[in-house]
Parts: C-alpha cells; sequence; structure tokens
C-alpha cells in the first residue's frame, strides 16, 4: 500500500521525522535487552531531543538499548521497575541529574494498560502498606487496603515486533512481547519496529497480538544485535 | 549444621504441590527448579511474560527473545504459552498462581516483607516483588538466618521499607523453618536445621515465635 494514507515508512530515523521534539513523554518497549527497539532507540539519541521522560521497564546497559540516552543526557526522568544494570544510570541519578519514578512491575503495566483503554485508574492491593502508597488516594475495603494509581499515556511510544503488516498489526515472538502491547496501545503516536514487514493479508487475523488501530508507522528494522544479558546454559546428557 | 543453599532450596521444594502454577525468584528460589519431585507436574511462571518454563538451552541453542525474568535465556516447553507484561501480573495480582517463593532481607513476626531497598545505598527497583507479594495465594521467603553481621532478620518489625505488610507465610532460612496457618496466626517454628539448638535459634532471631 502506498499513497498519503501509508503507515510504511523506510527507517528508523524517517519514521520519527516531525513527532519527536525536546520534553516528550515516551514508553519504550522491552524486559531488560529482550524485544527493545534497537533502531528506534538509536535514532532517537542521533535525532537529539532532549529533557525526554521514558517510561520503560528498565533502562538498558551502559553501551546498549537507553542506556545511549542515558550517556547523551536526553533523559530527564525514567518511570521503571527496575534499573539495576546500567552504571551511568547510576551516577547520574545519585548526582541529581536525572529523576526516577519507582513503579512495581505489575502496576506499571497495568498503568500503561489502564492508559490506553481510557480508564483514569484503578485501585490495587500492590505497594499498600509501603513507600509506593505514599500520598496517594487509598480505600479500604473489607479491611483490605487499596493505592489508587493512575493511568499513563505518552506522547509517543517505540516498541517492537517480529512481524508486522502494512496496516500496522503486529506479532511478537516469545517474551520479546512483554510491555510492547500495552505500550502500542498508550501512545498518542505509536511506532512499530519489525524484523519482517508484510502485506496486509499476509498474517493470519487470528493471530495478531497488536491490531493495527494502534499503529500509526511502521518500518523494517534491520543490523538486530539483541544482546543477552545473562547467557545460560546446560550441558548435553 | 546450617543448611546449605541448595538444602534450603529443597526444602523450599517440599512446599510444591502436583499441580501448582508457581513463580519463583531470583538466587536461590530459582535453585527450587532443580528440586521439583519426580513426576509432579509444577508449571513455573516468569513474571516478564511466560508460562511453563523450561531449562537452560543446550549451548549454542540461546534464543535472545527467550529469557526469564532474571534475564536468563531459558527454552519452552509443551505446556508453554506467552503473553504481555499485563497478563502476567493479571494472573500474578488476580491470584491464579499458587505459590511464589522469594529471598528476603528482612521478614517479620507479622509477616511483613522487605527485600527491595537499603537506604542510603543506590536502589535498584522493586521489579515485580510487590506486586508477586500483594497477589500470589502463598508467599514463602528462603533467606539466611542472620545478615553478614550477624544481626537477626527474622524479627520483631522490619527497619528497611517494605516489600508487602503481612504477605508471608513461611520462612525458610539456614537454621529452621516457621509457617504460619494463616494470616492473623503467629508463626510458628517447624524445623531446625541439624546441629542447631532451640537456644541458639531463640538467640540468633530477635522475632517472637511459637515452638
Amino acid at each position: 500500500m502506498t499513497g498519503s494514507a501509508s503507515k510504511v515508512y523506510a527507517n528508523a530515523r524517517e519514521a520519527l521525522a516531525g513527532v519527536v521534539r525536546d520534553d516528550l513523554t515516551i514508553m519504550s518497549g522491552g524486559f531488560g535487552l529482550c524485544g527493545i527497539p534497537e533502531n528506534l532507540i538509536l535514532a532517537l539519541r542521533d535525532c537529539g531531543a532532549r529533557g525526554l521522560t521514558v517510561i520503560s521497564n528498565n533502562a538498558g546497559v551502559d553501551e546498549f538499548g537507553l542506556g545511549l540516552l542515558l550517556k547523551t543526557r536526553q533523559i530527564r526522568k525514567m518511570i521503571s521497575s527496575y534499573v539495576g544494570e546500567n552504571k551511568e544510570f547510576e551516577r547520574q541519578y545519585l548526582s541529581g541529574e536525572l529523576q526516577l519514578e519507582f513503579n512495581p512491575q505489575g502496576t506499571l503495566a497495568e498503568r500503561i494498560r489502564a492508559g490506553g483503554a481510557g480508564i483514569f485508574g484503578f485501585y490495587t492491593r500492590t505497594g499498600a502498606g509501603t513507600l509506593v502508597a505514599e500520598g496517594k488516594e487509598q480505600r479500604v475495603v473489607n479491611g483490605e487496603t487499596f493505592v489508587l494509581e493512575t493511568g499513563l499515556t505518552s506522547d509517543l511510544s517505540l516498541v517492537k515486533a517480529w512481524k508486522g503488516d502494512t496496516e500496522g498489526n503486529l506479532v511478537y515472538r516469545k517474551t520479546a512481547r512483554n510491555f510492547n502491547p500495552m505500550m502500542a496501545t498508550a501512545g498518542r503516536v505509536t511506532i512499530a519496529e519489525v524484523e519482517e514487514l508484510v502485506e496486509a493479508g499476509e498474517l493470519d487475523p487470528d493471530q495478531i497480538h497488536t491490531p493495527g488501530i494502534f499503529v500509526q508507522r511502521i518500518f523494517k528494522g534491520t543490523d538486530y544485535v539483541k544482546p543477552i544479558e545473562q547467557r545460560t546454559v546446560r550441558k548435553k546428557k | 549444621m546450617a543448611w546449605t543453599r541448595d538444602e534450603m532450596a529443597a526444602r523450599a521444594a517440599r512446599e510444591l504441590k502436583d499441580g501448582f502454577y508457581v513463580n519463583l525468584g531470583i538466587g536461590i528460589p530459582t535453585l527450587v527448579a532443580n528440586y521439583i519431585p519426580q513426576g509432579m507436574k509444577v508449571v513455573l511462571q516468569s513474571e516478564n511474560g511466560m508460562l511453563g518454563m523450561g531449562p537452560f538451552p543446550l549451548e549454542g541453542e540461546e534464543d535472545p527473545d527467550l529469557i526469564n525474568a532474571g534475564k536468563q535465556t531459558i527454552t519452552q516447553l509443551p505446556i508453554s504459552s506467552y503473553f504481555s507484561s499485563s497478563d502476567s501480573f493479571g494472573m500474578i495480582r488476580g491470584g491464579h498462581i499458587d505459590l511464589s517463593i522469594l529471598g528476603g532481607m528482612e521478614v517479620s513476626e507479622n509477616g511483613d516483607l522487605a527485600n527491595w531497598m537499603v537506604p542510603g545505598k543506590m536502589v535498584k527497583g522493586m521489579g515485580g516483588a510487590m506486586d508477586l507479594v500483594a497477589g500470589v495465594k502463598r508467599v514463602v521467603v528462603v533467606m539466611e538466618h542472620n545478615s553478614k553481621d550477624g544481626a537477626a532478620k527474622f524479627k520483631s518489625r522490619c527497619e528497611l521499607p517494605l516489600t508487602g505488610a503481612n504477605v508471608v507465610d513461611m520462612v525458610i532460612s539456614d537454621l529452621a523453618v516457621f509457617a504460619r496457618p494463616d494470616r492473623k496466626s503467629p508463626f510458628k517454628l517447624l524445623e531446625l536445621a541439624p546441629g542447631v539448638t532451640a537456644d541458639e535459634l531463640k538467640s540468633r532471631t530477635s522475632a517472637s515465635y511459637q515452638v
């Protein structure tokens, strides 16, 4: 499909053109380095946008993933559940250059899901009686305490899928799915990078994980590195 | 003689039941997978989006799209399924997981757990721990009985920031096993490691418990 309504872009740089500026809130899919939008992160680094708030479960490692945007000081604030693998992150955080909001992982996932689904917020048991609940509205129902968590949306969501079609329909692979489907729904603009881009009709409609309505721009990524953080193997018996 | 890490994991594995869906934390809890009794069906959940976690891959068969919550390469099984993080935590928060086995820094006598931050030190984040303890039906904590400086980790009150309040059902340390039948009851000493006396245990514990 071509023409003005086409969602297909040539590469990450072109897909980002016209939708990135300073101070945006950006969601970036992935768990650790698994299922991250590698091409889009590089292009975001190269376009130089600064003051970004990035919502992502993790913050990459020093030399890969979101770590690249930390190195260039493009990120002002991170909303994450776990950031343990990144020394530069630690340095910027401890020196006060970087703001950080920790969310429990399930709460983060559900806040994004809620944001994409038009739900203002939800009450959850997660975090009741902990620092996470401080300053938040709480309700006691049948003796149990629930914490109000609000939905999250983004100016721009960057997601990675295995296959996609020209309509923006996406299929993920194995545990590389993780946060990508919810983030796709929560972006004012969502850009998907895929390993294989096919014509509409080539994917089985029954097997699509993210329907194309959630994806405004799509392109075929290149040069995937897919680093493994913890290579664990067993011996052949 | 205190229990070794493997013996603690083997003891925790005795809490498994046939048909259980289980989430294992990082560290000693991960070792529990090595002690699932033969013939027992236990389905391991990985909170990054997988049910039916298989063993580590053979060398050369690692797949970067297939990792567990500790970011280790793993494999799939015929029973496996994959899903999003929100579905994953729906399972956890919704009470569909039977058992969570996780590590701890401190557990209090009323079942509070602290295992995610030490004030003044770099905080890595709670990951999925707060969701797990808030949602999973039964929570077993496996931890050393004392910290490196000898301080009790099973104590009258947690001093570290909590992961969850009144969420722990069983504590397995290298010295003893404590459990309670429900979250309104106090912990009771169930087992002592070989050669550990009741007096020694008491002197190394600041929580009160029934004997």
